[in-house]
């Protein structure tokens, strides 16, 4: 099972709960998903529309909340979200994302690692979204990351994994989970990243864009458990000859 | 007097309170957090903090995200 931070969690698969297109739709699409944690944003209140609010939707005993700080820019914004994600009773937990360029979404390591030094001093438990570099997953987790999240592909382009790459490198070096979030836009990609090791995914636009997100949701589930299977089972080796499938003895009689 | 919440410029009485200003505008104080002049409040202290004029008021909630 996986353990992050010393909570133990059944489903690999996390949660977002952006771009929706109802309430209703989200609740049923993370049921459907067999999820245990979702990211949460925090933004201002919309004074024209106070009952908006989707703490009244989301149980908190069925879900972990993963407040993150989507928007910081730096360090001190990222903190700034950080506290203020605490005081609402958003608990100790905190996907840190620090993205300076809104054309790519790229997360910024330096003020990142920089964030995460800081708010481990406070008692968060904190799992940084990382481009895929594995010497910074070494870093963040010595700084004191629970869990490391590195991309896929930039955040909303459902590219799948780009990073193979590195994310293999991540996986084999860390002692913290790795958790591979954003770009995966396609069960078959979360299949993947799975076989590949990772401990768990995190996925919001590709469910919550779908024709049909709660069938798009339990296809996610499915792929995740798929993928672990696989990879605990232990694939087979890749090769560039090929090797026949069928016994190369006994054709004696064709010649 | 006039305080900025929300980036927005509003009018409300000498002496409210941040519970009172939150009423006022038909928030649930549980679904908030509120920053008051660069200072996060507890919960505990929406009853007993008294807005200034000019007070720059952040109300801030978990929303849907990534």
């Amino acid at each position: 099972m996986l353990t992050i931070a010393g909570r133990k969690f059944r489903s690999r698969l996390f949660g977002g709960t952006g771009k929706f297109s109802s309430p209703e739709v989200m609740k049923e699409a993370l049921a459907a998903s067999g999820c245990e944690m979702v990211t949460v944003a925090l933004r201002r209140v919309d004074l024209n529309n106070p009952a908006d609010d989707i703490m009244s939707v989301l149980d908190r005993d069925r879900y972990l909340f993963l407040p993150n700080t989507s928007g910081a820019r730096d360090a001190g914004e990222a903190i700034r979200l950080a506290r203020l994600a605490r005081a609402s009773g958003g608990g100790e937990w905190l996907k840190l994302e620090v993205t300076p360029d809104p054309r790519t979404l790229l997360p910024d390591p330096i003020e990142t690692l920089k964030a995460t030094e800081e708010l481990v001093k406070e008692g968060f438990k904190v799992l940084p979204y990382i481009n895929a570099d594995p010497i910074l997953a070494l870093r963040l987790q010595d700084a004191g990351a629970v869990a490391v999240m590195p991309l896929g592909s930039p955040i909303g382009t459902n590219q799948g994994v780009l990073t193979r790459f590195q994310i293999e490198i991540i996986i084999a070096q860390a002692q913290v989970p790795v958790i591979v979030d954003a770009g995966l836009g396609a069960p078959s990609h979360v299949a993947e990243a799975m076989e590949m090791g990772a401990d768990a995914v995190l996925v919001n636009t590709a469910i919550a864009v779908a024709g049909d997100p709660v069938r798009m949701a339990r296809a996610f589930a499915m792929a995740v458990q798929a993928g672990r299977i696989a990879y605990e089972a232990g694939l087979g080796a890749v090769s560039k000859d090929a090797a026949p499938s069928s016994p190369d003895d006994g054709l004696g009689f064709l010649r | 007097m006039k305080i900025l919440c929300n980036g927005e410029a509003q009018e409300t009485p000498s002496g409210t309170r941040v519970a009172d200003y939150l009423s006022q505008l038909g928030l649930d104080a549980s679904s908030v957090v509120v920053e008051c002049d660069g200072k996060i409040l507890t919960r505990e202290e929406y009853a007993s903090h008294v807005l200034q004029d000019g007070s720059v008021l952040e109300l801030i909630r978990f929303v849907g995200g990534g």
